[in-house]
C-alpha cells in the first residue's frame, strides 16, 4: 500500500479551491477565441470581450472570477492501493474547503438549513463524490458550482419510446428555460441513462472534461454535435443578449440503463466552466 | 440618473449611489414594509443591486460584485417599486408582474455581466454595509460606482430586450 497524509489532501483541496475560483482553465481560454472570430453580432464580440478582461483582473489580482464562488463539488478517485493517514479522508476535504474560501476571500454561500437560511460561515459542507479505482494515486476534482447555472439545471425520467429524439427535446428545452439567466455562453453536460442518481451526478461530472474531449461512444459524440449545433441555433448568445454563441460545447456521457427508463440529466455551467484537478502519487 | 431617457439594448455607464439587496435581504425589507415599520434605506427614487459579494481582501473596497439571477426577487418586485425603487439591476428575465409593475411606476431593469465579478467590482469606489450584517453575503451594502456598465434590459415603456433579442431569432 501507497500512503497519502490528510494534511496533504486539506492543502491541496485548499489550492485548488482558490484556483478554480480565480484562474480560468486554459481550454476555457481557447473556447473564449474561438467564440470571438465566430461572433457576427457586434454586441456579442464587445460582451466576450468585456468577459475576458473580467478573466485578467480576477488572474491578476488572485481574486474570484465570479463573486458566486459556489458549492464546493468535489470528485474523488481514490486508487484501491492508497492508503490515507493521519485523520479522516471526508473531514480532510471538508478542512480544505474551509481553508482555501478563508484564506482566499472567496464568498461563503452554503446555509446550514434550507429553510431557516443561516449561513455555515465557512462553506462547508463541500459536495464529495468517491469513486475507488485502480492504482495508487488520489485525483482530486474541485468544481465550485455557482447558484444560477444549478437553478436551471434538470432532470427527466423519460419513457423508452420518446427514444433520442425525446432526449434531444428535453436539453433544447432545457435550455430555452435557461435562457439568458445562468450566464451564457454555457458549457452543457448531459447524461443519459444510469438510474435516477447516477444520470445526474454523471452529467455534473461531465463538465470536468477537457473541452476538446469527445463524448464515451459514436452515439456520444453524434449527439454531442448535432445539440451543439441545435442549441447555438437558439440564437441566445453572450449574456442572452443574441448572437452566434449560446454554447462553447456539449459534453454527453450515455451510460446502460433498466428496461423501463431513459433517465436524462442536463447540467449546465456558466461561462466560466470553473474545475480544476490534481493528481497525487502515494509513498511507500 | 434619468431613466426616462434610457432605451431597452442600449449599454450606459452608471455613476452614483446603489444598494445592495439580495433573497433574504428582499424579504426582511418585505416584512418591514408589511409591518409598517421603516425599511433600512430611503427607497424613493433608490436603485436595487441584486449581488452577494465576495469578501474584500485587505486593503481593497470590495471583493468580486456580479449579479445574480434576478427572477428570484421577483415575488417582492412589485412591493419595492410600489414603495418608491426605480432602478433594478440584476441579470436574466423577469416576470408579468414585475413588467407590469416596471411600467406602472416608470421604472427601468438593467442587467450587469453575470459572472464579471472582477470587473465589476472594479467600478466600485466605496462599500459599507448598512443591514442586516448577520446574513453575510446577503447583508445590505450602499455602494457607490463609477463608470459601472449595464445593458437596458426594460425600459420605462415596457420594452425588453430578452424579448426583443428572442423574436429576432425567430423571425
Amino acid at each position: 500500500m501507497k500512503k497519502i497524509n490528510c494534511e496533504q489532501i486539506s492543502m491541496e483541496v485548499a489550492k485548488l479551491c482558490i484556483e478554480a475560483n480565480c484562474l480560468l482553465g486554459v481550454d476555457m481560454q481557447k473556447a473564449f477565441n474561438v467564440a470571438i472570430e465566430k461572433e457576427r453580432t457586434d454586441l456579442g464580440v464587445e460582451v466576450l470581450k468585456d468577459l475576458k478582461e473580467n478573466f485578467e483582473i480576477a488572474k491578476e489580482r488572485m481574486m474570484p472570477i465570479c463573486q458566486d464562488t459556489g458549492t464546493a463539488v468535489v470528485f474523488i478517485e481514490l486508487g484501491q492501493q492508497v492508503e490515507i493517514v493521519g485523520g479522516s479522508f471526508e473531514e480532510s476535504i471538508q478542512v480544505g474547503v474551509r481553508k482555501g474560501y478563508q484564506s482566499g476571500y472567496l464568498r461563503k454561500s452554503i446555509v446550514q438549513s434550507p429553510f431557516l437560511r443561516k449561513n455555515t460561515g465557512d462553506n462547508t459542507p463541500a459536495i464529495i463524490h468517491t469513486k475507488i479505482v485502480d492504482g495508487d494515486t488520489l485525483k482530486i476534482t474541485v468544481m465550485p458550482k455557482g447558484g444560477g447555472s444549478e437553478n436551471v439545471s434538470r432532470l427527466g425520467m423519460l419513457n423508452p419510446a420518446q427514444g433520442r429524439e425525446g432526449v434531444a427535446f428535453f436539453v433544447l428545452e432545457t435550455l430555452k428555460l435557461a435562457g439568458p439567466n445562468a450566464c451564457p455562453p454555457y458549457v452543457v453536460g448531459v447524461a443519459v441513462g444510469g438510474n435516477f442518481e447516477a444520470v445526474a451526478v454523471a452529467s455534473k461530472e461531465v463538465l470536468t472534461r477537457d473541452l476538446a474531449d469527445k463524448g464515451n461512444s459514436d452515439e456520444a459524440i453524434a449527439l454531442e454535435q448535432e445539440l451543439l449545433i441545435k442549441i447555438n441555433e437558439l440564437g441566445i448568445g453572450a449574456q442572452g443578449f443574441g448572437g452566434d454563441n449560446t454554447a462553447f460545447s456539449v459534453k454527453v456521457n450515455i451510460m446502460p440503463c433498466h428496461i423501463a427508463s431513459l433517465p436524462v440529466a442536463v447540467n449546465i455551467s456558466c461561462h466560466v466552466n470553473r474545475h480544476k484537478s490534481i493528481v497525487i502519487q502515494g509513498v511507500s | 440618473m434619468i431613466i426616462n431617457k434610457l432605451v431597452a439594448g442600449q449599454r450606459v455607464l452608471l455613476s452614483g449611489v446603489i444598494y445592495t439587496a439580495r433573497d433574504q435581504a428582499h424579504k426582511r425589507i418585505a416584512e418591514s414594509l408589511f409591518n409598517e415599520k421603516k425599511p433600512p434605506f430611503d427607497l424613493i427614487g433608490q436603485a436595487i443591486y441584486y449581488v452577494g459579494p465576495a469578501p474584500a481582501k485587505p486593503g481593497e473596497i470590495i471583493g468580486s460584485a456580479g449579479p445574480t439571477t434576478s427572477g428570484r426577487m421577483d415575488v417582492y418586485t412589485p412591493l419595492m417599486l410600489e414603495n418608491g425603487i426605480r432602478v433594478l439591476i440584476g441579470k436574466g428575465k423577469r416576470n408579468q408582474d414585475v413588467k407590469a409593475a416596471l411600467l406602472k411606476t416608470g421604472s427601468v431593469y438593467l442587467a450587469a455581466y453575470g459572472g464579471a465579478g472582477a470587473l465589476l467590482a472594479n467600478s466600485i469606489k466605496k462599500a459599507d454595509i448598512i443591514a442586516y450584517e448577520d446574513l453575510g453575503p446577503e447583508a445590505i451594502y450602499r455602494l457607490e460606482v463609477e463608470d459601472f456598465p449595464v445593458i437596458v434590459i426594460i425600459d420605462i415603456l415596457g420594452n425588453d430586450y430578452y424579448e426583443q433579442v428572442e423574436e429576432h431569432r425567430n423571425a
